[in-house]
């Protein structure tokens, strides 16, 4: 029986067999449950909008209706502040952040990246009768470990930050990764962003309760509060969404 | 029924009288990186149960043919693509759990414990036997992650699966987690810890001194 098992031709015949019917079996799981997982990726981007809107408890679990009834996508040329319409179908800004036709270099700042889309996709957060409640902006910029990904809320006055909401990162879980932590992110809630037209939050130890433009650092994670300040400062000032806010562009 | 006995060993003992990690220490790195909290490392046992049974079904199924200049390939190749279906399955219905879990679940792949189930068992006994021998190694593999990630959530977070049990001083209660508990390494106290345990019970899994 050995003898006849390994033959030359025999050993690739066995060998293509098993390779055709796994690459069939993979093939089929990658086909068949692809949409499936495209939707639980858009809910999970759903998710965090929705949570940043502050309405996660409104929701009760209809996080893709209450998507649609409440929540709008917007695209904003960074560098004059106004709406524009999407570049193309299905656009991504941390796709275009990486495509030479439509980003632009990241100068003097040391948030972490290089380069940034030129359009931002934002998203407006509207109650029932079509009044602008929030701004639900994206910020990233690097932590300790990699760059981190949130969403910043703010309230329509374009000016007092409703929440910070992580969704991913890679900070050490307990000192770092605490930035998801519910405590911490309720301390966003109400700080001003601006002092006189420049960036004035802060993320510095000892902040207290009651100082309007301080957050409390994140003790034991110097390096990811320092992130957190370096993504904030770059995507509220003059590089990132500054033009938008003062501006006031959902407004008109 | 020498069966049905026969079977029950092959399943449970590998829980304690055999364990893949405690006892041949295989499997050890992902053992270390997804155990900081229950959760992910109940899902990646799951994940571990289901492509050791299976790949050790397919494996013993076609073992006379497998020509055994090339075994090790093809038990990587049907290996591999279970863990591809496995990831797979886990990004369309968990997803959140899933980005979690990231790289490890790409990485059961080279856990030992797969491979070294399918040539030390699977290429040798038939496909029924294999494959509770892949569930029961999976189980003991399982045993080991829930009682580090029980040990690591509940003293590291304050937690378990999520639900607070100590309140930690963060959130203004009471407790300190434990730092190092929380970083991946201290899986390899743990795990130290348990084989010093399962060998006390277990004293003929001692080595005899050389």
């Amino acid at each position: 029986m050995s003898a006849r098992k390994e033959t030359l031709g025999r050993t690739i015949g066995i060998v293509v067999a098993v390779c055709l019917a796994c690459s069939i079996v993979v093939s089929s799981a990658a086909v068949g449950l692809r949409s499936l997982q495209q939707t639980n990726a858009a809910l999970d981007k759903q998710t965090n909008i929705i949570d940043a809107a502050g309405l996660l408890e409104k929701a009760a679990g209809d996080i893709a209706g209450t998507y649609d009834k409440y929540v709008e996508e917007r695209f904003v040329d960074l560098e004059t502040g106004t709406y524009v319409d999407a570049p193309y179908e299905g656009y991504d800004m941390f796709k275009a952040a990486k495509d030479s036709d439509y980003n632009v270099r990241v100068e003097g700042s040391n948030v972490g990246f290089q380069t940034r889309a030129k359009v931002a996709s934002i998203y407006v957060i509207k109650d029932e009768s079509g009044n602008v409640q929030r701004l639900v902006l994206p910020v990233y910029g690097s932590g300790l470990w990699d760059l981190m990904y949130g969403f910043l809320a703010m309230e329509a006055d374009g000016s007092t930050i409703r929440s910070l909401v992580y969704y991913q990162h890679k900070e050490t879980p307990g000192l770092g990764g605490e930035i998801v932590n519910p405590a911490w992110k309720a301390k966003w809630d109400g700080k001003q962003a601006f002092k006189d037209g420049e960036v004035a939050i802060q993320v510095k130890k000892g902040a207290g309760n009651d100082n309007p433009y301080a957050v409390d650092a994140l003790s034991g994670a110097t390096l990811t509060s320092n992130g957190v300040q370096n993504s904030v400062n770059y995507w509220l000032g003059e590089q990132g969404f500054g033009k938008y806010l003062s501006k006031q562009s959902w407004k008109s | 029924m020498a069966e049905t006995k026969e079977m029950k060993k092959v399943l449970f003992g590998p829980v304690l009288d055999s364990n893949p990690i405690a006892l041949h220490v295989l499997g050890i790195c992902s053992a270390l990186a997804i155990t900081t909290k229950l959760e992910t490392a109940l899902v990646m046992s799951m994940a571990v149960i289901s492509v050791l049974a299976f790949s050790n079904l397919f494996i013993s199924l076609i073992r006379n043919h497998i020509p055994s200049s090339v075994r090790i390939i093809i038990q990587m190749t049907i290996i591999a693509s279970l863990v591809i279906v496995v990831d797979q399955i886990l990004k369309a219905y968990s997803y959140a759990i899933a980005k979690e879990l990231s790289v490890f679940v790409g990485l059961i792949i080279t856990n030992c414990i797969v491979m070294g189930r399918a040539e030390a068992y699977a290429m040798k006994s038939p496909p029924l036997m294999s494959f509770i021998d892949g569930i029961g190694n999976g189980l003991g593999y399982a045993f080991i992650l829930i009682v580090i990630g029980t040990i690591k959530e509940l003293f590291g977070f304050g937690t378990i699966l999520g639900f607070e049990i100590l309140p930690l001083v963060q959130n203004g209660g009471w407790y300190q987690g434990n730092g190092l508990l929380i970083l991946p390494f201290s899986s390899f106290f743990l795990i130290a810890g348990m084989i010093w345990f399962i060998r006390t019970i277990r004293p003929e899994q001692v080595e005899p001194k050389e």
